[in-house]
């Protein structure tokens, strides 16, 4: 609960930042201050397993680590060159909307509202994602419409609070949302038995499922979906190029994966001719000079994280403990959603 | 600028007290739910901790040494540890003793006790439910597949939130009680038992009454304090005004007018809490505050 006594002073110095630079628009400067600074200012979550989450020795890692450091390796030129701010689902906005941070890659959703009236803008999608619930297995609900007058237990100011709403009005069940501010408290509430049921996006449910549950085998996530969840990371609107630069370095991990060029053999690639290839690693024409960047940029943002489909499996997928199914988030010609467009 | 506060809220508030909410309803009405919900924690908990305080008070000057030893031992203990810290332990105390929610306590009949709260029966007139009911005047709780239905209950967040904020607060109010009293000088309860006035009778008539103007500004403070500090109850997911306002702050992304209307409210609270004590300094304690 660290969090609620910085919570507010940190919300009322955003604030103010926000208004004395309201209007302020200002081209590549978000790109200036972090090469002066030397130094990539990531938001991201106060630790949900497979997105971000520190270890002992407070090395980050996770899908969205992954995607910061791409940034920076495509910007600075090396991949550890990001400081990472762990932010609640409250802090999150703000702290991108006054400086505090250059993106937000933390498990957010793309809704029109936030896209439209919160200074922001969406960059890419890096995971598509889906709200479910978890419950004990001892209560044998196969199905979320058998929920009729549960407590669930979930986290305030999420998607995940509206939705919940959205579908216990749908389906008449009278579900009893029990709200934490954080996800930790919410969850802790749920293991120690205050609601039949927990909700959050599947692929959260199940870090929690594997790394916080007493005994994972106890605990089942429903089936069912009741919403659509793209995550992906923001930036501050009235800086279209740094937009650019975010939302690029997210397409060219996918244009790689699409070329099968990986963190091994992307050195090796760069040396053959295909003309796809060399225009994506720099070695063809010069797509970093579009955006500001050095000509290699794509180059060492692949030799940092490899490519998209290599972050997913690493962190989320069959190489990681929560062995999340590729899913939706499989590339365009593999029957999955993650579509970049051309590099050229 | 706060035309924001108009348009459908979209979360749903898992309890509401005697006011009804739905998703759809606008902010000002989740807002006010949460103001609602702060004043259901603090109300009973500002009477409880009066009573406790000055139990306490009593039993801290009392004639009998393990019932001074053990009021002031309260005291002193529940004094020094944060609230926060006090709130989270009562609550996963709370949360962690008592059975599940598909297998509550039947504490009486119609009296239930499990991890989804403390249900109990409630007269059908003034529920939601009326036209649809129709039958009976009260609505009693009973066993469901999940929880406990019917009747009306109150949460596990609730009772945690009540319990620490009397404790609490009794504790420093325990203290200027007692100041208030060793503030009266000992003779007068000894003239008045010298006229035959029994203890008792020395206390309510003669000691208090002049301990009041003592106590009552300092014990406007703790009142004031017990409301502000139900805002922690954000911490153990209770719906009060912070927790709804951080909601709509958050689904809204108007965190300085959400922050506003917060801080409003409480300024409203405080300031009636102060202005009635004034009241009563005035009437009773001869004070002129």
């Amino acid at each position: 609960m660290r969090h609620r006594f910085t919570a507010l002073p940190a919300l009322l110095l955003a604030l103010i930042a926000q208004l004395l630079m309201s209007g302020a628009a200002h081209a590549g400067k978000t790109l200036d201050a972090i090469k002066q600074r030397g130094q990539v200012r990531c938001g991201v979550s106060n630790g949900v397993a497979g997105f971000s989450a520190a270890d002992a020795k407070g090395h980050w890692s996770g899908l969205d680590v992954d995607v910061c450091r791409a940034v920076a390796a495509a910007v600075l030129g090396q991949p550890d060159k990001v400081a990472f701010v762990p932010l609640t689902s409250q802090q999150r906005f703000a702290a991108l909307q006054s400086g505090q941070v250059d993106v937000l890659a933390r498990n957010t959703s793309w809704t029109l509202t936030r896209d439209a009236s919160l200074g922001l803008h969406f960059t890419a999608v890096t995971y598509y994602d889906g709200q479910g619930f978890l419950l004990p297995a001892k209560l044998k609900v196969t199905n979320a419409r058998q929920l009729k007058g549960a407590q669930v237990c979930t986290q305030s100011g999420t998607t995940n609070e509206k939705n919940l709403a959205d579908f216990s009005r749908t389906h008449r069940l009278g579900i009893k949302p029990v709200v934490f501010d954080t996800y930790e408290a919410a969850f802790k509430a749920y293991f120690a038995g205050r609601c039949q049921a927990f909700t959050t996006d599947v692929s959260a449910l199940s870090g929690i499922r594997n790394k916080e549950a007493p005994k994972p085998e106890d605990h089942v996530i429903l089936p069912d979906l009741i919403s659509k969840e793209p995550l992906g990371p923001l930036v501050r609107r009235g800086d279209d190029a740094w937009f650019a630069i975010v939302r690029w370095t997210v397409f060219a991990l996918q244009e790689a994966e699409e070329l099968g060029i990986t963190k091994a053999n992307a050195a090796e690639r760069r040396k053959g001719d295909d003309p796809a290839v060399q225009r994506l690693l720099g070695t063809g024409e010069d797509s970093g000079k579009l955006l500001g960047l050095e000509k290699d940029w794509a180059f060492r943002a692949i030799q940092a994280v490899g490519h998209y489909g290599e972050v997913f499996e690493r962190n989320v997928g069959s190489q990681s403990v929560l062995k999340l199914p590729r899913g939706l988030n499989r590339l365009w010609n593999q029957g999955g959603l993650m579509y970049a467009p051309p590099v050229r | 600028m706060l035309d924001f506060l108009l348009q459908p809220a979209g979360f749903e508030i898992g309890e509401t007290g005697l006011l009804v909410f739905e998703a759809a309803q606008p902010l000002w009405k989740a807002l006010l739910v949460g103001l609602g919900n702060t004043l259901r924690v603090s109300l009973p908990a500002l009477l409880a901790a009066t009573l406790l305080g000055l139990l306490l008070a009593l039993g801290r000057r009392g004639p009998s040494l393990p019932l001074r030893r053990l009021s002031g031992f309260v005291v002193e203990a529940v004094r020094n540890v944060p609230l926060l810290v006090q709130l989270l332990m009562w609550y996963f105390v709370v949360i962690e003793w008592l059975p599940d929610s598909g297998a509550a306590w039947q504490l009486a009949d119609g009296l239930w006790l499990s991890k989804g709260g403390l249900a109990f029966p409630w007269p059908t007139a003034w529920t939601a439910e009326t036209d649809r009911l129709g039958a009976g005047l009260w609505q009693w709780p009973e066993q469901g597949t999940f929880n406990v239905m019917g009747g009306a209950a109150v949460t596990p967040e609730y009772l945690a939130v009540a319990w620490s904020l009397t404790l609490y607060t009794a504790a420093f109010l325990a203290e200027v009680i007692r100041g208030g009293l060793e503030a009266v000088p000992a003779s007068l309860a000894e003239a008045a038992s010298t006229l035959g006035a029994t203890r008792l009778q020395a206390l309510w008539r003669v000691v208090l009454p002049q301990a009041w103007r003592t106590i009552v500004p300092a014990a406007t403070n703790q009142y004031v304090n017990l409301i502000k500090n139900s805002s922690l109850a954000v911490a153990v997911g209770y719906p009060d005004l912070v927790s709804v306002g951080n909601t709509a702050l958050n689904q809204s992304g108007r965190t300085l007018e959400c922050l506003l209307v917060m801080a409003l409210c409480y300024l409203a609270l405080s300031g009636l809490a102060s202005g009635l004590m004034n009241a009563f300094n005035r009437r009773h304690a001869g004070g002129t505050a």
